[in-house]
Parts: C-alpha cells; sequence; structure tokens
C-alpha cells in the first residue's frame, strides 16, 4: 500500500501513516477505552488498502471527538452531536472519500440522536463508530443515554428514571445496513469489525463499548464479553432481519444484568447506499461534484437558460 | 397615484388558481411592453380563506406595490363552503369582493362573479352605495356560469381574464400565447373558448363609462418576469453553487424548490434532511469536501443553524446561508413579511462572530448580492448570509434579460490545487498548515480539500494550531482571532473599492432630508421620495445593503450630508437604525423611525405621510399603520 508525503512523493503507508508527528499526543485519561478505537483503526485503514488522503474522518465533541487529533488523515473535528450531517454531506459532495464519522454515546445518541435515525434511514455509505462508555466523559460524569436506570450521577443524584437507549435495536429499526457491536477490552475482534465496516457499502454502525476509568467505574465494560459468533449458544441469521433484532434486543437486554455480547449482528448487502439510491431517481450526478471545480474542461449550466420560461 | 397606471387585484380563495392566474397576466402585461410590479398576499391555510394578488402595470418604472388599486376581478372562494363542516367555516364566499374594498380607488372597477355569491350577500355590504359614492364601475359576471358551460368551474379564472381585458381594450394575443405555452389539447380548447367568450359578452353587452385602459409601453431589451427567489436561486446557479441542503419552511422553501427542481439537471445535488441543524450542517460538509454549497431558512429555522454557522466561521469553511424574514417572534405570521431577523442574523451564535450579510432591496439586487455572497465567502472562506424577507420573495418585477451576464463562476476563490499544495508550507509531520498564519493574506490562509494529495489538515471547531491541532496556547489564539477579525476590514475595503457600491441612492444630491432603509422596503421609499420631490420637498434617499462589514463610509456621508433622517423599516423596534447608531457611534440625534409591523409591507403613502408628519413636528401619529419613534433621547 502507497501514500504520498507531503510534497506528494510516492512511499509505502503501514499503520504509522495514521500516526500524527510529535504533536498531539492523546489527551485521554490512562486507561481509557478511546485508545482502543484509536489502534483498531490505525491497523483496519492500511489493510482495507486506504491511504491517509483517501479517508476524512468527522467527529463531534467529547473525549471521542478528539479522535481524528491522533488520527493523521484529513479530519472534521465538528461540534456536539453534528458529525453525521456534516460527514453525509462530504460523502454526496465526493463519493470516493472514504468516510468516517465517530462520536460518543452523549454526542451520537443523546443530542445527535435525530440524525442518527436519519443517517441510518437513508443509508449513507459511511462508517459510523459510537464511543459508547455509558457516561459523559468530558463534561465530568453526567448521565448519558446509555447509562442504566439507577445510575447515580451528579445531575442525577437519586438516580436515572429513565430506561437505556438501545442503541443497536434502534439502528436497525431505522435502517442501517450494518450494525456491529464490539469493545476496546477485544482489539482483534475490533479491528475485524472495523475494517468490514469500511468495505461495507451503506450505513456500518459500530456500537464500540469502550470502558471510562474515571466517571464510570462501575462499567459493565470490564466484564469477560462473549462474542456471539464464536459462542455456540447463539445461532442466527446474520442477514435476517427479524433474527438479528432478536439477538440485539437479547444482546441489549442482558448487557443491563451485566453479560456483554459483542460481534456482527446485521448485514444487508443487498440494500443499495444512497449514493446509489438518489442515482436510480436521477438526483445524483455521474461524476463527484467535488471534482468538477478543479477540472478546466468542465461544463457549467447556466441560469440565463432558465430565464427563457420567465420571458 | 397617477392614473397611467394599471393596478390589478385578483381575489379569489388559497387553492382557486390566483396565483397562476395572475403571473400569467402579469407576463402578458409585460409582453405587452409594460414594466410589472406583483405582489401577494395569502393566509396561512392551504385551500379557502381570502387571498390576492395585485399587478401594478405602467410604462414608466415601477418599484412598489402602489397605493391601493383600480381595477378588482372578485372571484369568489370556492372553497369557503365546505358542506362537512359548514359551521366552522361559515360562508365567506362574499369575502373577495367584501373584504378588498376598502383600497379601491375612486374610478375603479369592480368585476366580481355572480355565479358564486348571492344576492343578499352583496346587499350587506351596500355595494350599490358604496359604488355610487366612489365612481365605481361595477360589472356583475357569471364567470362560474360561463366556465362550467365550455369546460370546468376552476376555469372562471380565464373568464375572469378575458373580461378583464375587454374592459380594459386589451389585445388578446399575449393572453392566449401564454396559454398555448402552458396547455394544450382539450383543455386549451376549453379556456380559449371562455376567454373569447367573456370577451365578446362585456363588448356586445356593455357600454363603458370608465376611463381606466390598459397602458401602453415598449421596452428596450427583452423582459423576464422574476420573484426575489428566483433571483437568489439564479444567483447562486451563476455562482457555482451545486449543493443545496434545507427543510421547507415559509418564505424560504421557494429558493429551496427552485432549486431542488433545477439541480438534477445540472449535475447539482439538492437534499431535504431532518432539520435545519442538519442543513446548515450539510452545507459545511458538502463545501469542506470542495462544493460551492448552500443553505437557508426562514426565522425560525435560522435560530437553529447558529451553531453550524459558528463551526463554518471558526473552522473557515465557505458557506452561504439564505434567511427569508417573516413576522416573528416564534412562528409570529408565517405568511407575512417583516424585516425583524436583522440582529438575530448579524450576531447570532456563541463567540466573537464574524460573517457577512448582505440585503438586497430588489430583484436585481437580489441576483447580484447572492453571486457577491458567493464570492465572498469562497475568497475569504467565511459564511455569508442573504437576507431578504417575505416580501420579496413573493413579488415578482420585470427584469431586462440583458441583465444577467453569462458566466458561471466556480471558482472555489482562495483553495489550493494539488500542483499548489506541493509548494505550500507543510510542518516536520508532513501535514499542510493549513491555518499558518504567518502565510495569511488579508486575514486569509488558502486552503485544501479532502483527497487531494499533500493536503491533510484537521479542521475542528475548537481554536487550534497553524495545522489544525485543538490549542489553548495564548500567543496562538491572539494571533488566529487577530486573523479571522482581519477578514472583515479586507471585506470591507474590497467593497469600497474594488467593487461596484451594493447600496443604493434616489433624489437630489443636494437634498437637505434624507431617508434611510434597507432591504425590500427601498421600492416603496424610491416612490415616496418621487412623490416628495415632485411636491417640491427636497429629500434623497439610501438604501442600505451592507450590514456586516457595515457600509459605514457610504452611510456617514450621506448622515453628514443631510439636516435630519428617516429610517424606514418593518419592524417594532428601530433594529436597523440601532445597527447604524452602533456602528457609527453618532447622529443618534439626527434620526426619527418610521416602523411598521402589522404584516403589511409600506406603501408610499405611509412614507410620504410619516415625511410630513416627523418634519411638521405635530404631536400626533401618521393615520396608516405606521409608528413614528422620535430622536434618540428624545
Amino acid at each position: 500500500m502507497s501514500a504520498f508525503n507531503a510534497i506528494g512523493e510516492e512511499r509505502e503507508i503501514d499503520r504509522d501513516e495514521f500516526t500524527p508527528g510529535v504533536e498531539p499526543q492523546p489527551t485521554w485519561c490512562p486507561g481509557c477505552g478511546d485508545f482502543g478505537v484509536l489502534k483498531s483503526l490505525k491497523q483496519a485503514l492500511p489493510e482495507v488498502g486506504k491511504t491517509p488522503e483517501e479517508v476524512l474522518t468527522v467527529t463531534g465533541i467529547g473525549c471521542s471527538g478528539k479522535l481524528n487529533s491522533y488520527l493523521d488523515t484529513y479530519g472534521f473535528h465538528t461540534i456536539h452531536g453534528r458529525s453525521l450531517p456534516v460527514a453525509r454531506a462530504a460523502k454526496l459532495a465526493n463519493p470516493e472519500l472514504e468516510v468516517i464519522a465517530a462520536g460518543g454515546d452523549g454526542d451520537g445518541y443523546g443530542i445527535g440522536g435525530n440524525h442518527w435515525i436519519h443517517t441510518a434511514r437513508e443509508n449513507h455509505d459511511m462508517t459510523y463508530i459510537v464511543f459508547n462508555n455509558e457516561i459523559f466523559g468530558l463534561t465530568k460524569g453526567q448521565t448519558s443515554p446509555t447509562s442504566p436506570k439507577g445510575h447515580k450521577s451528579k445531575t442525577q443524584p437519586s438516580g436515572s428514571a429513565k430506561t437505556p437507549l438501545r442503541p443497536l435495536s434502534t439502528s436497525l429499526d431505522a435502517g442501517a445496513s450494518y450494525i456491529a457491536r464490539t469493545a476496546a477490552v477485544n482489539p482483534n475482534q475490533a479491528k475485524e469489525i472495523i475494517k468490514e465496516a469500511i468495505e461495507h457499502d451503506g450505513f456500518a454502525h459500530v456500537d464500540f463499548l469502550t470502558q471510562c476509568p474515571t466517571w464510570n467505574k462501575d462499567a459493565r465494560q470490564y466484564v469477560p464479553y462473549i462474542d456471539v459468533q464464536e459462542s455456540d449458544d447463539y445461532d442466527f441469521d446474520i442477514t435476517d432481519r427479524r433474527e438479528a433484532a432478536e439477538m440485539m434486543h437479547e444482546t441489549e437486554d442482558v448487557l443491563n444484568e451485566g453479560t456483554v455480547l459483542t460481534g456482527r449482528y446485521y448485514v444487508d448487502e443487498d440494500r443499495p447506499s444512497y449514493t446509489q439510491e438518489k442515482e436510480a431517481v436521477g438526483e445524483m450526478p455521474d461524476e463527484p461534484l467535488a471534482e468538477r471545480y478543479f477540472d478546466d474542461d468542465a461544463e457549467w449550466e447556466r441560469s440565463y437558460d432558465l430565464l427563457e420560461r420567465h420571458t | 397615484m397617477s392614473d397611467d397606471e394599471l393596478i390589478w387585484r385578483i381575489a379569489g380563495g388559497s387553492g382557486d388558481g390566483i396565483d397562476s392566474t395572475s403571473q400569467n397576466f402579469a407576463k402578458a402585461l409585460m409582453r405587452s411592453g409594460l414594466n410589472v410590479f406583483t405582489h401577494r398576499h395569502y393566509p396561512s391555510r392551504i385551500r379557502g380563506g381570502h387571498t390576492y394578488v395585485e399587478i401594478r402595470a405602467a410604462a414608466r418604472e415601477v418599484q412598489s406595490r402602489g397605493d391601493g388599486y383600480n381595477f378588482l376581478l372578485a372571484l369568489g372562494d370556492s372553497f369557503a363552503r365546505n358542506p362537512q363542516e359548514e359551521a366552522y367555516y361559515g360562508n365567506e364566499e362574499i369575502k373577495p369582493l367584501s373584504e378588498n374594498l376598502d383600497e379601491l380607488r375612486e374610478g375603479g372597477i369592480i368585476v366580481y362573479d355572480e355565479g358564486l355569491v348571492d344576492d343578499e350577500d352583496i346587499e350587506e355590504v351596500d355595494l350599490e352605495e358604496r359604488a355610487e359614492e366612489n365612481d365605481w364601475h361595477v360589472f356583475p359576471m357569471d364567470l362560474r356560469g360561463l366556465a362550467k358551460e365550455h369546460g370546468r368551474e376552476v376555469m372562471r379564472n380565464t373568464a375572469g381574464v378575458g373580461v378583464t381585458a375587454a374592459l380594459l381594450d386589451m389585445d388578446l394575443e399575449h393572453i392566449e400565447d401564454l396559454m398555448e405555452d402552458a396547455m394544450g389539447g382539450d383543455i386549451l380548447e376549453a379556456n380559449l373558448e371562455i376567454l373569447h367568450e367573456a370577451y365578446d359578452t362585456v363588448n356586445e353587452e356593455y357600454d363603458f363609462e370608465h376611463e381606466l385602459r390598459a397602458p401602453t409601453g415598449e421596452h428596450d431589451a427583452e423582459q423576464a418576469l422574476l420573484s426575489g427567489s428566483n433571483a437568489i436561486a439564479y444567483g447562486a446557479i451563476d455562482a457555482g453553487c451545486r449543493f443545496i441542503a434545507g427543510y421547507p419552511m415559509t418564505p424560504w422553501t421557494d429558493v429551496f424548490t427552485i432549486l431542488s427542481q433545477n439541480f438534477p439537471d445540472m449535475g447539482g445535488i439538492s437534499e431535504q434532511v431532518e432539520d435545519e441543524i442538519a442543513a446548515a450542517a450539510l452545507a459545511v460538509g458538502a463545501s469542506h469536501a470542495g462544493v460551492k454549497a448552500m443553505s437557508g431558512s426562514s426565522g425560525g429555522g435560522f435560530a437553529l443553524m447558529s451553531e453550524p454557522l459558528g463551526l463554518a466561521e471558526m473552522t473557515e469553511t465557505p458557506v452561504v446561508l439564505i434567511e427569508s424574514m417573516r413576522a416573528g417572534p416564534s412562528t409570529g405570521m408565517p405568511t407575512k413579511p417583516e424585516q425583524a431577523d436583522l440582529e438575530h442574523v448579524l450576531y447570532t451564535s456563541q463567540g466573537d462572530s464574524q460573517r457577512v450579510v448582505f440585503a438586497p432591496g430588489n430583484i436585481e439586487e437580489a441576483y447580484e448580492q447572492t453571486r457577491l455572497a458567493f464570492d465572498i465567502a469562497w475568497d475569504y472562506q467565511i459564511p455569508t448570509i442573504v437576507i431578504y424577507d417575505q416580501k420579496l420573495s413573493g413579488e415578482n418585477q420585470n427584469v431586462d434579460v440583458e441583465f444577467f451576464d453569462r458566466d458561471v463562476s466556480p471558482d472555489l476563490g482562495s483553495t489550493l490545487t494539488e500542483e499548489e499544495l506541493k509548494e505550500a508550507a507543510h510542518d516536520a509531520s508532513g501535514k499542510f498548515k493549513r491555518f499558518d498564519y504567518n502565510e495569511a493574506t488579508d486575514g486569509v490562509v488558502s486552503r485544501s480539500i479532502p483527497g487531494q494529495k499533500g493536503g491533510r489538515y484537521l479542521a475542528t471547531g475548537n481554536e487550534h494550531s497553524p495545522v489544525g491541532h485543538i490549542s489553548e496556547d495564548p500567543d496562538n489564539r491572539v494571533f488566529q482571532m487577530e486573523r479571522r477579525l482581519e477578514k472583515l476590514e479586507k471585506i470591507r475595503e474590497e467593497l469600497d473599492e474594488e467593487r461596484d457600491s451594493t447600496q443604493t441612492y434616489f433624489g437630489d444630491e443636494d437634498a437637505e432630508y434624507g431617508i434611510i432603509t434597507w432591504g425590500s422596503s427601498q421600492g416603496a421609499v424610491e416612490e415616496a421620495i418621487g412623490r416628495l420631490n415632485e411636491q417640491g420637498h427636497s429629500v434623497k434617499g439610501i438604501s442600505v445593503s451592507d450590514m456586516m462589514p457595515f457600509a459605514e463610509t457610504e452611510v456617514t456621508e450621506f448622515l453628514e450630508s443631510v439636516d435630519e433622517a428617516m429610517v424606514v423599516e418593518m419592524n417594532a423596534t428601530a433594529q436597523f437604525r440601532g445597527l447604524i447608531q452602533k456602528e457609527l457611534g453618532r447622529f443618534g440625534d439626527k434620526m426619527t423611525s418610521l416602523l411598521k409591523f402589522n404584516g403589511n409591507p409600506f406603501e408610499p403613502a405611509e412614507i410620504v405621510e410619516g415625511y410630513e408628519v416627523n418634519l411638521a413636528d405635530e404631536d400626533r401619529e401618521p393615520t396608516a399603520q405606521v409608528r413614528i419613534e422620535p430622536v434618540a433621547g428624545d
């Protein structure tokens, strides 16, 4: 695999190519699960044959939002909850970009929940990694949408009265065509899942369990996980929507009881991506729109021609 | 209020085809050589309810709806009587006639549809008595019956146009041409039959005593009839915009719709998304990835765009946002114009927020300033906003086709090509120094586009170092902040020195009294100034478009040159006057405000009256629904 350096010279790439120079050093706490996501991405990207220039990582706000500060691709660190609308427009503008969006459970399932549902519904061809540590980290430990019921925090001192959100099932209902859950404590599985997610043509949602050693000491991510593909106890057809839904429900039920199930839950290779859907109805340009601006031979239609209907 | 003009008002129920009929009739008048200006009044309701469109036509220029009108075609509201819910809707069929009598000028013509209203309703509005008092000429016609006989009831609009043409002694040629363009087959046949029978009936059965006739005129160049929304959409297309994301909201929807309908054919992308935060964020994302992109909304939706707007500022992502104002606060009056979002647009978003704001005052300015907004945004990597309102959005005016230049400008401004990137500054790790303040010109550092070789960097809404890494270093903060702030100064210089003024002036340069306005109130102000000067007053005007960076020099010179000034705007809190005082830091004792905020735009006579009351220094309010706000400190 090769890439281009600053002055456009070609050279071999490996995971170091995705690591920035001396600065900045990650500001994540020691033992943070976010390191696991960074590591699996650095491993996965060269293996799927992507150069740093071909990848755009779009992040939200929070500890997870700093992912692309430590990952040397094109990056856009946006604002709380808004990574997905920025990411999907970049993909529409230039479908040749490999777009990876990332954020936390507060960022993605809370404030950005609406965008998540609609991006899944439209099945944009991108990877969405949610760092799910069941807590707000950077704002110092408040209850998040995935915190368990009864979770006590500074903002819910008597314990949360809310049932936690079920990200896998919600994503399936919304229309995501690839859904998996992995965990920072399981680096090999994480790398494989991220590779699959990147290679999948459609909206690939990875719920990535990351431990927060500072604010969520009780987090169940410490409990040994079970890989649903590896275990004989779980047999389901990953391409069957109903079976996948049932499996997800079970996974989300038992998580509350302390059993962590991970793995791939749903893969729909047949569902066209949003770009393909738009092409089918004639609303997608044949060539990447972004490239036309650099093409001196591009022909631009003018509004002058539209005036005829007004004369 | 001269008699050399026709102001034709067609009234009916929403959904009765008032809009399309008036559009065609306005075009027919335009094609006959006249200048036209249309004004649309409609309720926030899909079908039924009183709505009207006014078309003002004259040989001379027409810049506003004018005062009152002189021809009423009252079609009746076919949706007024809902058989299931009669008690709720009541009987409003008479409304297109009864609601419109107050502004009809003396000697005016009324045509109403006998087929849709009952005699007793007519008696109730004292039509006969009022007609006598005002010398109105009333023509009851069974338009519905005529339409039904030859085709369908809905074709009574055509019958109404036929009657109008006969009464105004107009040739049917242009009307027929337009019908042939719009339809064919049996429908066209039926409409033509109806048109002719209505025309002939009037000529055969009536002796005209009225003096009103269609004026005659001749254009120097071919004309196009455009709305402000058309002008903005076409300005965006010619600026090279090929990506729009939006969420529907009146009146912004018009621009969104026009571009959505045209983009597929020109290789552009339109996205209707889940909310306005997403819409503006999509525009930012597309722009980041290398496309000229825009979004927009009206007041309530624009409120949601505050976050992505700030993100665009901090990441220096060019983007154009359109804000079409309607009456607020909150949902306000969805279909009524107001100029009360100025402060909202200037100051929304956190921090020392910087953006460029243009406020076009007419159709041509809407086109030009939209193009300018794109040029400035991509040259300076800053969000620009075009603010206009429901009035300018919906009104139509004819423009010389020659006004439109024929070049699309798909130039990405200060964006580097891959070749240029090789020469650009990189740091030791190989990252492109996207935000290198040492490399800035006019506050701008050239940018790269994701996918380009050698252009890798991080864009972040946090304060950032030259390569884009999050940084709280105090020196870096000051350098970056000052660099970004420099842009507005340079943009001001460019607007003053290199580009034609976007401010518009009226009246004699030596006049003693000044009227200052902005946005869509321009037309009424222009006309009022003309009238005042004809009456022997000494008045001039300036219509300001550059809200941020503010047109400081031009407005200062204008205010210095007059003894007194009146600021005319459609809001209750004198937002634009406040901006002038804030920006210039003086003139508070020179400016009076004339405000209107009842949901209807200014008519020229109201401005004339405001001037008279203000200058006479009388202790009275103007009689119209406008308010005088005295000079600061009074």
